[in-house]
């Protein structure tokens, strides 16, 4: 502090640092403002509440687009899937959910075509991943948005998903 | 005013009645156990009606519902939580200071109810008409970090000491700039009685006569009044994501209960003295020459005011507190001291200058 130039120079920082400061403080206050914006938006605009209570509104409750309750296989009307038996959903399953057996039909001209048996689905291992969906090549599979999955035996949750009886959709290869 | 029974005339009906039935000891002694049963009556009601008013602030605040089978849209919630503490088992630690850990919760109520004394609920309604009210709040208000470093340390657990230490840390440092803010108050005054600053507001509230500075020095009133009841987004004490339950984490049952209704009491009690000092307390909000309109505010009641101004203090903590997230301890300090501490001492200077120079209305 003896020598008078650097108390100039000291002078000069303090000022910048003042500046900040005040710019510090305005950004701080102003940012806090914009969140209590947003939130005393959410406390007077009770329409956006997103509550379901469940047991009650069971009928008429509303579940995200991409919830995940289950694997299913869609069939049509004429009990027709679009599964090949291709096993890519197997192999793409991470824990072993998915078991696909596979047979051999006789085709019209006499030859032999690979089509599924059984696609087996154990739901208590599955943890709603999908990676089956995104791996099947013929969008044979898909996520249903049922999730009341508790029984009393847990063989109950190993499922078919193919229906009996049913066959491949024509033009699926 | 020709308007109807007012507390403060209650308040005189009981205290001639008395005296006119007993001696002047007997009188006092009664009338200190109407004002004890009073005031714990208010503990509960405080309790209950805070208690739900939170959990429903913080559900609409985070687009939920908040509790809704207890009563009628969940109104009964806090009486079905209160019976819930009651009925539980009060344990105490085998390591624990047994003296220590049970006095703690007893005196952080006390500090709280020793602070509801000065404070001017009404028109003439005051349980002690003391002249250092101001001084005499920030004081006692100290002493609650004492039962809250008592309960850190007597539960001889690591989360509990960290807990209370942090909050040490937290009171004192932001115990100067609500300090200061109330200085800034008292220099605009010239008093440091609650019934005088309240009188001084009769043409207009501080926060509208006092320009800028004053609004500063209620801002950083409001944050330094958060930081001091431990709330978030200053609730380090507690921290649940880091320390359990801070100092409270051994807790339970009853003793648990009476921490969290000296929490609760004391948001009421600065959001009180907040709205004393620049709300005009149970002064009527008056515009300057509007003859009819302000004899219309006339009419609504004293302590319907002050409690008004109160529970919209209480409602704009909690709304931080459900907008925040919690600061580090390191970003604590920070803003007192480079930031509340600096700019308040700054603002008071201001003040200072506004006081001498008369530029208030
Ligand atoms: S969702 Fe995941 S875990 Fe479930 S069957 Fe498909 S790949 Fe397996
Ligand atoms: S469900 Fe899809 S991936 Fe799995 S076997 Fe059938 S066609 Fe292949």
């Amino acid at each position: 502090m003896s020598k008078g130039l650097p108390l100039w120079g000291r002078f000069g920082g303090g000022f910048m640092f003042l500046i900040n400061y005040i710019k510090t403080v305005f950004s701080t206050v102003k940012s806090m403002l914009v969140g209590m914006r947003r939130t005393g938006y959410y406390f007077t605009h009770h329409k956006e509440i997103i509550t379901e209570e469940y047991p009650d509104n069971r009928e008429t409750m509303h579940l995200p687009e991409r919830f995940k309750g289950e694997v299913v296989m869609p069939h049509d009307e004429k009990n027709e899937h679009r599964c090949t038996g291709c096993t890519a959903c197997e192999l793409a399953c991470p824990n072993g959910t998915i078991k696909v057996v596979t047979k051999f039909d006789i085709t019209p001209e006499g030859k032999k075509k690979k089509a599924i048996d059984k696609l087996v689905y154990h739901l208590e291992l599955c943890t709603m991943c999908n990676l089956c969906i995104v791996a099947c090549p013929s969008d044979a599979i898909k996520m249903a948005q049922t999730f009341e999955h508790s029984v009393f035996d847990r063989s109950q949750l190993t499922k078919v998903l193919n229906n009996p009886g049913s066959k491949i959709m024509d033009g699926v290869e | 005013m020709g308007q109807m029974i007012s507390l403060s005339e209650i308040s005189k009906i009981i205290d001639n009645w008395l005296r006119a039935t007993f001696n002047p000891t007997w009188t006092l002694i009664i009338e200190m156990v109407i004002a004890g049963v009073c005031v714990i009556g208010l503990f509960a009601v405080l309790g209950l009606v805070l208690v739900i008013m939170e959990r429903k602030v913080s559900a609409w605040i985070q687009i939920r519902l908040g509790p809704n089978r207890v009563g009628p849209k969940g109104m009964f919630q806090s009486m079905a939580d209160t019976v819930k503490l009651l009925v539980k088992e009060g344990l105490t630690p085998d390591g624990a200071d047994k003296f220590l850990f049970n006095l703690a919760p007893l005196i952080a109520i006390v500090v709280a109810m020793l602070l509801m004394a000065p404070i001017a609920f009404a028109r003439d309604f005051q349980m002690w008409d003391i002249n250092i009210g101001v001084l005499y709040v920030s004081a006692v208000s100290s002493v609650m970090v004492i039962s809250i470093l008592m309960a850190g340390w007597a539960s001889n657990n690591k989360y509990s000491l960290l807990g209370a230490m942090r909050s040490g840390a937290q009171i004192v440092s932001y115990e100067l700039s609500a300090g200061l803010s109330i200085i800034a108050i008292v220099i605009l005054t010239g008093s440091l009685s609650f019934n005088e600053i309240v009188h001084s507001q009769v043409d207009g509230w501080w926060i509208f006569k006092g320009h800028i500075p004053v609004l500063i020095a209620f801002v950083i009133f409001i944050i330094a009044a958060t930081a001091e009841t431990n709330r978030a987004p200053f609730d380090l004490a507690e921290a649940e994501s880091e320390l359990t339950a801070g100092f409270h984490t051994e807790y339970s049952g009853m003793k648990f209960a009476l921490f969290f209704l000296a929490e609760y009491v004391n948001v009421f009690i600065v959001c009180a003295i907040g709205a004393t000092l620049f709300l005009g307390g149970w002064m009527p909000f008056h515009i300057g020459s509007w003859q009819g309109f302000n004899q219309v505010m006339d009419y609504i009641p004293s302590s319907i005011w002050f409690m008004g101004k109160t529970f919209f203090l209480i409602f704009l903590i909690m709304w931080f507190r459900w907008t925040f997230p919690r600061l580090r301890i390191d970003q604590l300090l920070n803003l007192e001291w480079k930031y509340l501490l600096p700019i308040s001492m700054f603002n008071l200077l201001l003040v200072t200058a506004m006081a001498i120079l008369g530029w208030h209305f």
